[in-house]
């Protein structure tokens, strides 16, 4: 009864959803102030309606309830409670309804948040939002409905992928949606820009804070995905270059950009048009991911199998927003064409810089993941792009980003002389310095290492050097820090992940050391300057899996530093294995261990890693969101919508 | 019950087999390097978008197999590449070639790049012959008058 009524609550939303739309962009149009307030009341409504829904599937979940077969084939009454919930999205149609859930989350906070914009701005911004909306509703209830009942309802389900059922992976997938569907309001946004016709620095400050939270998820989302990689998948990589990784690192480098000039037509009321592109591109790319995980053209690790029905209709809602979009940009974006007159050094050039490097970076992903798509239709060429590619395309790009970045900060805006950059010559030549020792201590070896090493040393460095010079000369330097806004801490902060992120990426990449050999029980092996022992193998039974674990003894010179439990999983449901590496983690190396089969003459296959520097890239991840978090809390977003309102009183000094 | 789990579920761990395993290493360390950098390249023809080095699958350990053999046998790099590709297609390398319209790949970013390098700089000429300081229009200037004196 719950569940029809819930699939009857879609219906009613998808209603909601087509009155939201047409309402209040024809109440913008004709100027019906009446006509554009409802807005806000469908834009809630459509939320509520979708949240009551997605409650009814997360309380089917839990109480397994198997008339639903969404539950029978992703569920289990012996899987632990957090996986039952995790199972809700851990499917198609399930994760369908969430992305849908929070693009009305998006619309309904919109709705709360935005009372203070222009009215008719806000009415479309709506009005686009509760379009998007229609179309992924109707996706849901044409082609996958979550409700859908058995009619012989079986004792119990077939369980959840057991790779799923892991707590890194149970919250990736909602952080990553929160940053994917975040970017539709930024979307929604520019497509309300262009209806109006107007991009001024005040809109610039409204749709900064909605991109950078979405960029917060995604960043905690795409990192999230790269630790759980990492410890999940029994070799210690923490990046595949596979296509749905590349379907959510597009967006993040898309809306990174766009971060970055929105800054610039915040402060400079310049760049607008690029600024609307890059909107546009962000929840594209957000599209076009979608389209690649679910509709399964082209192979990868993670993606939902699926019949092509969904995919063309995917491909119809890509082609109808991402489309139109671009059709409405191209007819619109010369009438708002930008005067502004660039100095070729000054905090702009440097963050158009900034805007070239992520664009073409990610232009480079995009090449490399739809190439195979592309040489196979048309050149009738079967070929694959791996990570050799893309670590060879695509790292210089950032290698220039990073290099201009802490140059760029610096400068000041309009025109900056040579003064500026002056504090960070010594910086540079210590980071040349480092480079030139780590590239002399490891022969023969990538040069990413030393590359990485001395980035990383810029950077942090960097971030060092501009905060003692915002806090200016003479005494009282600590006080003046600390009042610095809360965005300049927050670039700096995210800055410097990012630079933490670089150090992580160079160690593990240059310098991890592998070794893979044969131990008997008792027996111990050298790597590293690490004594690893293995010191038993035994068979244990989980709550919903049987498991053969080791127990390998870890000592650095005599001095015992832990004990690993590397494991092997076999989930009987799935009828599939998997192995669960044993980590020491630590901050300047993890040993990571993984046992393997029993061989033949005696004794188990381990494999042993020392991977330098492993955890700074999730560190350095979640530093950048802190980043991004404390600019979402800056003073000037909350003063900015009233005072547009009232331009008498920013008048006045 | 229990039993016949653990007979399933020995039988199902004899199946499996982790990627590079301790019988397959090369004793020359040097060759095995070179064997592990090649397999790094090449993707395994059953997986999903892995390459034989970290695949679990039978036929990723008889092509790692493959590679050390040809490598024993003397082979250079290219050669054992060459080798490998010539039986089963492109499809296995990972870092395809740059060889005729893979060219577009290859060129795609770097042109780009310099497309738009040149755009800039174009932009930028443009903009520095037109600089001008910007005059009031008298509208503006009547404002001005007005917002002071009042």
């Amino acid at each position: 009864m719950l569940n029809e009524l819930a699939h009857f609550s879609l219906n009613i939303a998808l209603g909601f959803a087509v009155l939201g739309t047409i309402i209040p962009l024809l109440g913008a149009t004709l100027r019906r102030s009446s006509w554009m307030q409802l807005a806000s009341v469908f834009a809630t409504l459509q939320f509520l309606l979708v949240a009551f829904a997605f409650g009814v599937l997360t309380l089917a979940f839990v109480k397994s309830d198997f008339s639903l077969r969404l539950v029978v084939l992703n569920s289990h009454t012996l899987k632990p409670m957090i996986y039952k919930i995790a199972g809700v999205w851990g499917n198609h149609e399930g994760s369908l309804l969430l992305w849908i859930l929070i693009l009305t989350f998006f619309a309904a906070c919109a709705a709360i948040f935005g009372r203070r914009l222009p009215q008719s701005l806000l009415a479309r911004v709506l009005g686009v939002q509760s379009a998007i909306t229609t179309a992924f509703l109707a996706f849901v209830l044409l082609t996958s409905n979550p409700f859908t009942r058995v009619a012989f309802p079986p004792f119990n389900g077939q369980g959840l992928n057991p790779l799923l059922q892991d707590p890194g992976l149970a919250f990736h997938p909602p952080f990553l949606y929160l940053g994917y569907v975040g970017l539709s309001i930024t979307f929604s946004f520019a497509i309300a820009a262009l209806l109006e016709g107007k991009v001024d620095s005040a809109w610039g400050r409204w749709v900064r804070p909605w991109t950078l939270a979405a960029w917060i998820f995604l960043t905690i989302g795409i990192g999230l995905g790269s630790w759980w990689a990492y410890y999940e998948l029994g070799w210690g990589g923490f990046w595949f270059w596979d296509p749905v990784e590349n379907a959510s690192f597009m967006p993040w480098l898309i809306s990174s950009a766009l971060l970055h000039s929105a800054i610039v037509v915040e402060k400079r009321d310049t760049l607008k048009t690029w600024t609307i592109l890059l909107a546009i591109l962000a929840f594209g790319f957000s599209l076009i991911g979608t389209f690649i995980v679910r509709s399964g053209v082209l192979t990868s690790v993670h993606a939902f199998a699926n019949d092509p029905e969904r995919g063309v209709f995917i491909l119809m809602i890509l082609a109808v927003f991402f489309g139109g979009a671009l059709l409405l940009f191209a007819l619109r974006a010369k009438a708002m064409d930008s005067r502004g007159i660039f100095a070729p050094v000054s905090r702009e050039s440097a963050l158009i810089a900034n805007n070239l490097l992520l664009a073409i970076s990610c232009f480079v992903v995009f090449v490399g993941t739809v190439w195979p798509l592309v040489a196979e239709l048309l050149m009738d060429r079967k070929l694959s792009v791996g990570p050799p590619f893309f670590d060879l395309a695509f790292t210089p790009f950032m290698v220039g980003l990073a290099v201009i970045l802490p140059i760029g900060s610096t400068l000041p805006w309009k025109r900056a002389r040579r003064v500026h950059i002056t504090r960070l010559w010594p910086v540079a030549l210590l980071c040349l310095a480092i480079f030139g020792l780590a590239w002399a201590m490891q022969t023969g070896r990538s040069l990413i290492g030393p590359v990485g090493l001395g980035l990383g040393v810029w950077l942090v460095m960097g971030v060092a050097i501009e905060l003692y010079q915002r806090c200016g000369r003479g005494a009282g330097k600590a006080r003046r820090l600390l009042r610095l806004p809360l965005a300049d801490w927050g670039k700096a902060i995210a800055h410097a992940g990012l630079g933490i992120t670089i150090f992580g990426v160079a160690g593990i990449t240059a310098w991890q050391v592998e070794d893979i050999r044969v131990l008997e029980i008792g027996q111990s092996a050298e790597v590293a300057g690490f004594t690893i022992t293995l010191e038993a193998v035994e068979d244990r039974r989980g709550p919903n899996y049987l498991t053969t674990m080791a127990d390998v003894a870890l000592s650095k010179q005599g001095n015992p530093i832990a004990m690993l439990h590397p494991e092997r999983r076999y989930y009987p449901v799935a009828e599939m294995p998997t192995t669960e590496a044993g980590i020491d983690s630590g901050v300047w190396r993890d040993v990571y261990v993984v046992v393997g089969d029993a061989q033949a003459e005696g004794g188990y296959a381990v494999r042993i890693f020392i991977k330098p520097l492993a955890n700074w890239i999730w560190t350095g991840a979640i530093i950048m969101a802190l980043g991004g978090f404390l600019s979402l809390f800056d003073r000037r977003y909350r003063l900015a919508p009233g005072a547009a309102r009232d331009p008498g009183r920013v008048a006045l000094p | 019950m229990r039993q016949v789990l653990a007979v399933v579920f020995l039988i199902v761990w004899a199946g499996i087999s982790a990627a590079v395993e301790p019988d397959e290493i090369l004793s020359d360390p040097i060759l095995e390097d070179r064997a592990r950098l090649i397999s790094q390249g090449l993707r395994c023809l059953q997986c999903r978008n892995e390459s034989i080095d970290e695949s679990n699958a039978g036929i990723a350990r008889d092509l790692r197999l493959l590679v050390r053999a040809r490598l024993l046998e003397g082979d250079s790099d290219t050669e054992v590449m060459d080798y490998v590709v010539a039986r089963y297609g492109e499809y296995v390398l990972l870092r395809p070639n740059g060889l005729g319209t893979n060219l577009v790949l290859w060129l795609a970013g770097p042109a780009l790049f310099f497309v738009s390098l040149a755009g800039l700089i174009a932009v930028q000429r443009r903009s520095k012959r037109n600089e001008t300081i910007d005059q009031l229009t008298e509208d503006e200037e009547k404002e001005i008058e007005k917002l002071l004196s009042s």
